[in-house]
């Protein structure tokens, strides 16, 4: 059946194929545009990548539990009696009713699925089910029923950051982030105790356009200053006519204004790459350099690190870290925007906002209102950008050219898979994550069998 | 003398300027210290330190308002529209004494842009200081029926 399926479609385990859509610096539209591809990614790439399911401290007590998609499958976290932490499929073993559909909640002891009472423990192994005899002398026990939710094996927590990799084998966590684990580091640095907490809710909002187009804005420098000149550069003209006698900016300047700033200041600010796909913008400075103090924090970072280490934290300002295939994580301002794939052109953006335990109210204010100008359906900056993945997505149904260009500062001899600090108006970090994109896509196909055909 | 049928033909005037795209009449309603919110949680309390769609002073609609009309603001070509069908307002406070003047609206909402059309429920809440004779929107509150769902853009006020 499959192999039937595979030899009449485009894409379809044909490692060759899809490899082709990358070129050096170019990209076929149809990684964009194609379904096909799509259904690829939710086979292929998402189970291949280690993606993130959400933050320890949504299960801060047993029994608590979280639900989220990798790729397109749904699955479950809790917080087991014994304080572990387990990532099962969001599936009863017996009908496949989904165990939990809240976003966030408590279970009590156990997991009961609301269709016929099959229970689970918060270690997902399964608890009873009501008329047990039944299934006596049926051979239920061995099947994959009887060992209760199916469990995926690969989870990390990394400083409280839980992330999966559906399939079995695959990269390791550590090879798989490598050092691009720093920003999440320095954003917990953050607390002076070292701790992030999620307070609330996310800011969701649902993008008409390819999960990817939103990664690769993420470290677009060149955008800032003509897409959002319209929103930024409004708030700008608008204060300095109205500002009058006032000496201090407003908070909401102050987010703001930094969208306007120059090439030149992209150009110096850098970008750094990873392996894998991962990277960032803002290397020497950034959009967030600039805001003001909050009275009494540094005071407490001093305290809490000693005087070199606090201002090293504090001084490390990264604009956007791509973490591939799908977050970005902005550790100045505690925002992590998690990219969830719906379908080849529908994107359901949630944008988190993470407290720094320990500080002082103001960062959370800061961070809940640069979340609600920027990550928001409300967002002026928001409408600014979504216009523009619309457009593309329409756009890139046309054939006259069937490339995306992302030739600037290329350079012919660039090494793949490797780290580097580039100049911050180059396109080279989206060649990076198309570069995973083809390896993780293609990495579990049986390029044995392609060759036979 | 500022009674309840002040209070009501206010809210839909309110209404009518935004159905009828008269922005700076708009924000003329509101008093220089006022706030338009749409809160993120099922009967939120604070705007500050819980997430909320949009808590703006009149500095942020007026950028809001300057933007919708800009040359090089791409995401209103073509322009949006809006139309709101509102419940006749509840008085929850007219008090000239203590000058408190404060009512609740049912609403449904739509904006429009190009082929798109989407379509929005929820309750107006304002609260009103009397400025001279007159009354002015001390706050807005704009409280979604399904405030946690993903919207895509909504440019325009509800």
């Amino acid at each position: 059946m499959r192999e039937a399926r595979d030899a009449m479609t485009k894409y379809g385990r044909k490692a060759h194929a899809i490899t082709a859509l990358v070129r050096e610096a170019e990209v076929h539209r149809d990684v964009y545009v194609d379904p096909e591809i799509f259904e690829l990614e939710m086979e292929h790439l998402f189970p291949n990548s280690w993606v993130y399911v959400g933050h320890a401290s949504q299960l801060s007590k047993p029994g608590d539990f979280i639900t989220a998609n990798i790729g397109r499958q749904p699955v479950l976290a809790s917080r087991h009696t014994d304080g572990s932490i387990h990532v099962f499929y969001n599936r009863c073993p017996h009908k496949g009713v989904k165990i939990a559909s809240e976003p966030c909640g408590n279970t009590g002891k156990f997991f009961r699925c609301p269709y016929h009472a099959w229970s689970f423990k918060t270690d997902g192994s399964l608890l009873a089910i009501p008329l047990k005899k039944g299934y006596e002398g049926t051979g239920f026990g061995d099947t994959q029923a009887n060992g209760g939710l199916s469990k995926v094996k690969n989870v990390v927590i990394y400083r409280d950051f839980i992330f999966a990799r559906l399939n079995d084998n695959g990269v390791s966590f550590e090879d798989y982030f490598g050092e691009s684990l720093s920003t999440i580091d320095n954003m917990a640095d953050r607390s002076p105790e070292g701790k992030l907490a999620v307070m609330a809710t996310p800011i969701r909002y649902m993008h008409t356009c390819n999960w990817k187009m939103l990664v690769e804005n993420q470290t677009d420098t060149c955008h800032p200053m003509v897409a959002h000149e319209s929103s930024a550069g409004t708030a700008v003209k608008v204060w300095k006519r109205e500002q009058g006698d006032s000496t201090e900016t407003p908070m909401a300047v102050q987010l703001y204004g930094p969208f306007m700033s120059p090439y030149e200041f992209y150009e110096q600010s850098g970008i750094r790459i990873w392996p894998n796909g991962h990277g960032h913008t803002g290397v020497a400075n950034s959009i967030h350099s600039n805001y003001s103090d909050v009275t009494g924090y540094l005071d407490q970072m001093v305290a809490a690190y000693g005087e070199t280490r606090a201002h090293e934290i504090l001084g490390e300002v990264r604009h956007n870290t791509v973490y591939f295939p799908n977050i970005m994580v902005k550790g100045a301002v505690q925002i992590l925007r998690n990219f969830i794939p719906i379908a080849v052109d529908k994107t359901l953006v949630e944008s988190w906002v993470y407290r720094l335990v320990g500080a002082p109210d103001k960062l959370y204010e800061r961070a809940l209102m640069y979340n609600r100008f920027i990550n928001a359906p409300t967002s002026i900056v928001g409408h600014d950008d979504m216009e523009m993945y619309e457009r593309a997505q329409e756009g890139l149904k046309s054939n006259g050219n069937q490339w995306v260009n992302l030739r600037r500062l290329y350079e012919s001899n660039e090494e793949q898979d490797v780290t580097a600090v580039i100049n911050g108006t180059s396109e080279r970090q989206m060649r990076n994550q198309f570069h995973a994109w083809a390896k993780f896509m293609t990495m579990d196909m049986d390029k044995h069998a392609e060759a036979a055909e | 003398m500022i009674t309840e049928k002040t209070i009501t033909d206010l809210i839909y005037r309110e209404a009518d300027l935004l159905d009828t795209m008269q922005w700076q009449a708009w924000l003329d309603l509101f008093h220089p210290e006022a706030r338009y919110w749409m809160p993120l949680e099922w009967q939120q309390q604070d705007p500050v330190l819980q997430p909320s769609l949009m808590y703006e002073d009149l500095l942020l609609l007026k950028v809001r308002v300057e933007r919708l009309t800009g040359e090089r603001t791409f995401s209103q070509k073509p322009k949006s529209r809006c139309h709101h069908l509102l419940q006749a307002p509840q008085i929850v406070a007219c008090d000239t004494a203590a000058g408190v003047f404060k009512a609740r609206t049912s609403y449904i909402y739509t904006e429009t842009r190009g082929d798109m059309l989407e379509r929005y429920s929820g309750w107006a809440s304002h609260d009103f200081v009397e400025v001279g004779d007159a009354l002015k929107i001390k706050l807005k509150r704009v409280d979604l029926v399904n405030f946690d769902a993903p919207f895509g853009n909504i440019q325009l006020f509800m």
